[in-house]
């Protein structure tokens, strides 16, 4: 195989026309960061509002955020996105339809939407399982002591529920990231999307998706990191899971 | 007026299964009511039917002259004012004892941080935990566990007590200590309904002692009357049972 290794390339003019093909990598970063922490809050949020649907003893919410749950959870997050971009604005009334389309930026909200609401699903079924981890004697004590189901939840369950699915939490915060670069299909020009036009324009592959790689890397390094400090922040002293 | 009225109450968990059959007694204000049987007779479903933490199907059950099947009766706030002591405790594990004794005094009865604080602390001093109030739940014996969780119940200042077998998740050696606090609280006049297998603090403190088997109230008899004569063939069996050991 003869291929030109060029690690100098990175320091290069992109034909973007503005910096070095390293100033277009980490655009791609920043636009990976920016989508990813979107993303995240809109699974948490949806997902712990669907999770917890999923514990309450109604029939009829339990139905409805099962069917969430499967909705979001097994169709691919590429054909996800595919409708919320393409198909949505047809469907849409033509004004709202128009609007979206010409949304600025219209890339990045999809594509945080997208992720983060097929994310969710996944958020749901970890805090369910978190909240029906803890005795049934949690709620019930908060319950006789006068609380109300929403306090029972805010102050006793959630609480542990969310400490006890801090790992498993970890680990969707990095299959998150993974995920934006799906957006690079409906047009989000965020790291993987940077390094496949530097390979385009340059032939250099290997260093192109070499750094890509590392930068992904360094991106999940980061965040184990900070969920580590967290879990470590806000563990409960003596504390043994289980009992 | 009783403090607890429970008039022929019926439950059934799905169509087959009766849990309880046409329970009826009355709790006076004052009284210690203990309540015993076999496992799987019913008992923890009958003392949850009385705050409501279980439905029920048929009769009715009064507190305080309140109906709890009442569609205008606001549960949250009955069920404060009844004191609820669980088997396994079930202390808030990640909040301090002292967020244990005040969360509900702040969030429920509107009392402020102070007021509540300094409720916790006298009731901690009560049963005799004051140098543990900065601790977590785990940091503590199973025994203190349940003084605190007893201390967090009187916090609302109950008119009414409910036990749910309160001793016997306990190493034995721990088990005088919580029986010291609730001998106490009997012998100041709280209304306690306890189901327990204690009999010792039944001859002790006791006013009326049930049993139950099956679901159903099977005597309901003054302490001296039930030790001295149990009518029943079962009753007889079960206490020479548990008193054997
Ligand atoms: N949620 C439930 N669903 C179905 N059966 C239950 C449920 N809870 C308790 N039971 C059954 O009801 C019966 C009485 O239970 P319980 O009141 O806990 O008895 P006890 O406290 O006297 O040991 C038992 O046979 C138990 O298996
Ligand atoms: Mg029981």
């Amino acid at each position: 195989m003869s291929y030109n290794w060029n690690w100098g390339i990175f320091w290069e003019a992109s034909p973007e026309g503005v910096g070095t093909y390293l100033t277009m990598l980490l655009m791609g970063l920043r636009w990976t960061v920016a989508t990813a922490l979107l993303a995240w809050v809109v699974a948490l949020v949806f997902g712990s509002i669907v999770g917890v649907m999923r514990t309450l003893p109604g029939r009829t919410i339990g139905i409805v955020a099962s069917a969430y749950v499967e909705f979001f959870r097994n169709i691919p997050l590429l054909v996800q996105l595919f409708l919320w971009y393409f198909v949505l604005p047809e469907l849409l009334p033509q004004a709202a339809g128009m609007w979206l389309k010409q949304l600025p930026n219209a890339p990045f909200w999809t594509g945080a939407i997208g992720v983060g609401l097929y994310m969710s699903a996944r958020i749901a079924e970890q805090l369910r399982a978190g909240i029906k981890s803890l005795p049934r004697g949690q709620a019930m004590a908060g319950t006789a002591l006068g609380l109300t189901t929403v306090q029972t939840y805010r102050y006793v369950l959630l609480p542990m529920a969310y400490r006890i699915i801090m790992p498993p939490l970890t680990s969707e915060f990095l299959n998150t990231i993974k995920n934006t670069s799906v957006a690079l299909t409906i047009g989000l020009m965020e790291l993987t999307a940077r390094a496949r036009a530097m390979q385009e324009f340059s032939f250099q592959v290997f260093e192109a998706f070499t750094a890509a790689t590392l930068l992904y890397l360094a991106l999940n390094a980061i965040v184990v990191f900070g969920m580590r400090r967290l879990e470590k922040a806000v563990a409960v002293p003596g504390y043994i899971a289980g009992k | 007026m009783p403090m607890i009225e429970i008039n022929a109450v019926s439950k059934w968990y799905g169509p087959q299964f009766q849990v309880l059959k046409d329970c009826t007694t009355a709790i006076e204000k004052g009284e210690v009511v203990v309540v015993c049987g076999p496992s799987g007779s019913g008992k923890s479903t009958l003392i949850k039917c009385v705050n409501a933490l279980e439905p029920f199907q048929a009769g009715t059950i009064r507190v305080d002259g309140i109906n709890l099947a009442d569609p205008s009766t606001d549960l949250p706030k009955l069920r404060a004012r009844i004191g609820m002591v669980f088997q396994h405790f079930e202390l808030f594990p990640h909040l301090k004892i002292t967020e244990n004794l005040c969360l509900a005094q702040e969030k429920v009865l509107g009392r402020s941080r102070d007021e509540a604080m300094s409720r916790a602390m006298s009731l901690l001093d009560r049963v005799g935990l004051r140098e543990h109030a900065h601790k977590f739940p785990g940091q503590l014996s199973g025994g203190q566990q349940q003084r605190v969780a007893i201390a967090r119940a009187l916090a609302m200042d109950p008119i009414a007590m409910l036990f749910d077998e309160p001793t016997s998740a306990l190493d034995p050696e721990m088990i005088t200590e919580v029986l010291d606090v609730m001998v106490e609280l009997a012998r100041e006049g709280m209304t306690m309904m306890v189901v327990t297998h204690e009999m010792g603090f039944a001859r002790k403190v006791a006013h009326r002692v049930i049993f139950m088997d099956k679901g159903e109230i099977i005597e309901d008899r003054p302490k001296d009357e039930f030790f001295g004569t149990p009518r029943s063939e079962r009753a007889q069996i079960f206490l020479s049972k548990i008193l054997a050991h």
